[in-house]
């Protein structure tokens, strides 16, 4: 698979009053061509920044993108001027957000909303968008399209806002689609349907897809890869089935252990304790020791690197260093890991509910 | 929505039938009458000019002829300007006000919309913080120090424009800024609000994600937002006309509303008084009226479900 | 780097110590806390506060500052110029009581005449500076005069800080004794919002159903009244002044504020944590006291802050077309008539009323800005 996009080093800050924040503090990852990766992080974790910055809509003067690259087809992003960018806004990158509640505008009729990207990126007349506009409500399934077209945002429930959102950002066929927490503000109900219907449209258009989520169950569901953040850098990040069978790092542990699952009704749910640390004053060394239980001496005092698990799973923890005693995942995990591996039924999504 | 503005109409003639009743009473109580104005008058004159002003009826019977005329449009005859119906001295005086009071509303609206905008996109830079400043200044310098340091600067010392009076077009150009000022720097503040909230809001991040234009997010989805809710300061805005005018129409020597009112005022002309705050209290409340219609009308939020707030 | 030369112990377990993440990194400050804060940071509204504040001992004592009674008449000395000790030594400044103007001719001498008369002064009075000596024609020389007043009245020893208006009394008297107008009109104001405003939105709310019903549909009458309807008919049936003014804000002007009032007191009331503090057992006093009330305290500040400026506008702009206070009382509205009858000529009688109010005004609305900003929880840092 060739790579569509790729990140190197990618280090954000934002100035505050207060003085410099650390947003996300150097992180590397790619896309390939029709993959779907998952980044996953607590609230906080600098995964909504990093995403932001690939379309760089994080808002300006207040960040800055300290170094790195973002290569999306070999083109270096970072150095784009603003009317460059908006050439592959909406065309070559498109962005559905977290809260279909607010990301409409709520004065202008669906259809015009719509439109707008195709008008500016195929060069249609609005006469030619207008069918294409019905087409890709039809698509992200809204009935009576036509009609649809003419009505507010307020006139749609939440379901319907993300699919017309997702219409819109697929308008113009993009090759990478980033999908900010897209579930989160939705009912549980919805939410399987919005999954499903991000799906079947990566099957018919074959884009990338780069999925935010704090919601595991989520990741297992729609992702190839997954990358953990914590504390705007990437902890871990390997294929879904290397997360979830054969977890490194002490937080994706914690992650795991936290998620509730069907099989066992008398188990207890681990929790992380503590909160994530403050990234005005990022601490030294390994920003999670102070919360993991598994730390070592030298976590105070140095980063762990990217240790190498396997060729597409890598971790930074100090655990994985030779030198390093062997620790066992808490009980918790492993029997969640077994589980997995047993059953499949985090892999297999909905259809491994009837277990 | 009928039911909203039925409600509405209602207030509105209870309103005014308290304004009618309560200056009407108020004004049976005072001294003075059509004769302080012309003295010198025989007994056999008195007589003749109190029974001509219906006078020397019982006061329910004048109560109920006065409410009875304005339901017809009759608002009684001035005592200063004997014989003239106090209709015939607002038709006659009506134009000027109202021609610049729709001149300073449109210009200072559309100007103060300009400068709430270049503050907000340039937020926080020199632009924000002069217009911001003008808006400061523009709301807090009373209309009459502002008006007159107008007149001298322009009229007298570099004699620009007419110092005062009534005549074309260059006569209204001082007035049409003294008065423009308040809703000049009223909606620049208000828009420059409103359009950083809505810079700030998730759909403006979703129209830059599909990549149209800096100029299009601005104006197509930022100022028309920003531009609904400018609705509700009109009426306030409309209101501080009415008020400016008493004054900037004294300054200026212009023959309207606000001057006349002023006179009337000075002279215990009560008719005159009664049917011009009548007609301030009517105008006042008809543009609140509008202003809430209007809004529910353009705001498609509102307009769906049915007018209410 | 060599992972091979970090050294072994390096990779023992770290001893937990105590768990530092969920430490409280800042001091805890209560919500008032951080809007005087926010406030105290503000450089324009601070600045503001500092003229509010001079402003307001400068119209307790600036009356009684020097030995002119504010409606101390005589017309041998009227429209003289400002003249301060001190002051009147440095020559750009305005201060030295003396007026210059311009006057042609058509030689010097006839200039000067008419400089003279001008001044109705002698010619011992005035220094005449020539800027050109005329040819003869009229109007060709001109002639820079300036005029002693005060040696020419013979009161060398007199000091009218801010000049004296067309009746001869003290202008720095008069100011500081209009300004006093303008403050109490001010704290009337804020008064009035406080007490009837605040009690009316608050019982309306608070006590909801046919309570509410009736004291709304009132309100919605007194809204269709036009404030300057209801101030133009106290001042036709009082005497003109500060009393019908006051009487007229207690009718009309508090309305505002109940229904900001009542809105955040119905929004407040069903909220969780005031339900919850009612499941609790809470009293309606504690209710009031400790959760309607300081969540409505910012509003009610802004919007008193708000309604200040405009009753000072409202005093100000009836005396300046003759409906306020009648002369001899002062107020900034009659002073500023007074001086722009006479802008051209001496314009020191519009100017230092004109800025005072304005300052004033300006001073009340960054305030106002200010505070806003200050209750503004995103504007916390």
């Amino acid at each position: 698979m060739s790579k569509l996009l790729e990140v190197k080093d990618l280090a954000i800050s934002f100035n505050t009053f207060s003085g410099e924040v650390q947003a996300v503090r150097g992180v590397s990852f790619d896309v390939a061509k029709g993959e779907t990766l998952a980044i996953v992080g607590e609230s906080g974790s600098g995964k909504s920044v990093t995403t932001k910055s690939l379309m760089r809509l994080l808002p300006t003067p207040q960040s800055v993108i300290k170094r790195g690259q973002i290569l999306f087809e070999g083109e270096d992003l970072v150095n784009k001027t603003d009317k460059e960018m908006q050439k592959i806004r909406g065309k070559d990158i498109s962005m559905i957000f977290q809260d279909p509640m607010t990301s409409l505008n709520p004065t202008m009729k669906i259809g015009n909303q719509i439109m707008e990207g195709l008008i500016k990126h195929q060069n249609m007349s609005r006469s030619e968008a207008r069918p294409k506009a019905a087409e890709l409500l039809k698509q992200v399934g809204i009935p009576h399209a036509e009609k649809r077209l003419h009505q507010y945002p307020h006139q749609f429930s939440g379901g319907m806002r993300q699919r017309v959102v997702i219409a819109m950002a697929l308008a113009c066929n993009p090759k990478l689609l980033i999908a900010d927490e897209p579930t989160t503000a939705l009912d549980v109900t919805i939410q399987a349907q919005i999954l499903e219907l991000m799906k079947d449209v990566q099957k018919e258009t074959g884009s990338s897809i780069i999925f935010i989520t704090h919601d595991l169950g989520v990741v297992a569901n729609i992702a190839d890869r997954v990358a953990v953040m914590y504390a705007g850098k990437i902890v871990e990040i390997g294929t879904t089935e290397e997360i979830f069978y054969n977890p490194q790092h002490p937080y994706t542990w914690g992650l795991l252990g936290s998620m509730p699952t069907l099989d066992d009704t008398d188990e207890h749910l681990m929790s992380i304790p503590g909160s994530p640390p403050d990234m005005l004053n990022p601490p030294k060394g390994d920003a999670f020791a102070p919360r993991n239980s598994y730390a070592l001496k030298i976590d105070t005092e140095l980063e762990p690197p990217m240790f190498k698990v396997s060729d597409t799973h890598y971790a930074a923890t100090w655990l994985l260093h030779e030198n390093a005693p062997k620790v066992e995942p808490p009980a918790e995990v492993k029997r969640r890991m077994a589980g997995f591996s047993k059953t499949g039924e985090f892999l297999k999504g909905e259809e491994g509910e009837d277990q | 929505m009928a039911r909203y503005i039925a409600k509405r109409l209602f207030y509105m003639f209870v309103a005014l039938f308290i304004i009618a009743s309560v200056s009407f009473f108020l004004m049976k109580m005072l001294p003075g009458s059509p004769l302080s104005a012309q003295d010198k008058l025989s007994d056999e004159q008195q007589e003749i000019v109190l029974e001509k002003y219906g006078l020397n009826d019982p006061l329910p019977v004048q109560y109920v002829r006065y409410l009875g005329n304005i339901v017809k449009g009759d608002l009684g005859i001035s005592f200063q300007f004997s014989n003239t119906p106090v209709t015939k001295i607002i038709q006659d005086r009506i134009g000027p006000s109202m021609q610049l009071g729709f001149q300073a509303l449109v210009v200072g609206t559309i100007l103060g919309v300009l400068l709430g905008m270049i503050a907000a996109i340039f937020h926080n830079g020199f632009l924000d913080y002069s217009s911001t400043l003008l808006a400061v200044l523009g709301t807090s310098i009373p209309s009459f120090v502002f008006a007159g340091l107008l007149q001298w600067v322009f009229a007298v010392e570099l004699g620009w424009f007419p110092v005062a009076f009534w005549g074309g077009f260059e006569y209204t150009v001082l007035p049409t800024i003294a008065l423009m000022i308040f809703p000049m720097a009223t909606a620049a503040r208000f828009i420059r609000t409103e359009m950083l909230e809505v810079l700030g809001s998730d759909f403006i991040t979703t129209a830059r994600a599909k990549g149209i234009t800096e100029y299009a997010v601005v104006f197509k989805h930022g100022l028309r937002n920003s531009l609904i809710p400018l609705i509700t300061v009109i009426g306030p805005m409309a209101i501080s006309l009415l008020t400016g005018s008493l004054v900037i129409e004294q300054i200026f020597a212009i023959p309207g509303i606000g001057e006349q009112f002023v006179n009337s005022i000075m002279v215990n002309d009560y008719p005159t008084i009664m049917g011009m705050t009548l007609l301030i209290a009517f105008l006042f409340i008809l543009i609140v009226l509008v202003v809430d219609i209007l809004y529910g009308f353009i705001d498609p939020r509102i307009r769906i479900s049915g007018g209410e707030k | 780097m060599d992972q091979n030369k970090l050294s072994k112990d390096m990779f023992e377990p770290l001893e937990h110590k105590e768990d530092t993440s969920e430490k409280i990194a800042r001091p805890s400050r209560s919500f008032m806390q951080d809007a005087t804060r926010t406030f105290v940071r503000n450089i324009a509204a601070m600045f503001a506060l500092t003229v509010l504040v001079v402003i307001s001992v400068m119209s307790i004592i600036g009356p009684s500052m020097n030995e002119f009674g504010y409606d101390d008449q005589d017309l041998t000395r009227a429209k003289i110029p400002p003249r301060i000790p001190v002051l009147e030594n440095i020559s750009w400044l305005p201060f030295d009581g003396t007026m210059t103007e311009t006057f042609q001719g058509t030689n010097v001498e006839d200039a000067t005449a008419k400089a003279i008369m001008r001044f109705k002064t002698e010619e011992e009075f005035v220094d005449v500076k020539v800027l050109n000596e005329g040819n003869g024609t009229r109007n060709s020389a001109e002639v820079d005069v300036t005029y002693h007043s005060y040696q020419a009245l013979g009161l060398d020893d007199t000091y009218f800080w801010l000049g004296t208006d067309n009746l001869g009394r003290d202008q720095w008297t008069r100011l500081w004794k209009g300004t006093r107008v303008s403050m109490i009109i001010a704290l009337a104001a804020a008064a009035i919002d406080l007490v009837i405003g605040v009690a009316y939105g608050g019982i309306s709310a608070y006590l909801g159903g046919r309570v509410d019903n009736i004291m709304q549909r009132i309100i919605e009458i007194l809204v269709g009244i036009p404030n300057l309807v209801v101030i133009l008919l106290m001042i036709i049936i009082l005497q003109p002044g500060i009393v019908s003014l006051i009487v007229a804000m207690i009718i009309t002007g508090w309305i505002g504020m109940a229904r900001i009032v009542r809105g955040e007191v119905l929004k407040l009331k069903n909220q969780e944590f005031v339900l919850a503090s009612r499941t609790l057992g809470a009293s309606t006093g504690r209710i009031i006291t400790k959760h309607l009330l300081p969540n409505i305290s910012g509003i009610i500040i802004i919007n008193t802050m708000f309604t200040i400026p405009s009753a000072i506008f409202t005093e100000a702009f009836l005396s300046f077309i003759g409906l306020g206070l009648v002369p001899p009382e002062a107020s900034l509205g009659t002073l500023i008539n007074t001086g722009f009858d006479n802008l051209r000529t001496y314009p020191y009688m519009f100017i230092y009323p004109a800025a005072v109010i304005s300052l004033i005004m300006i001073a009340f609305n960054i305030m106002a800005d200010g505070l806003r900003d200050a209750f503004d929880p995103k504007m916390h840092k």
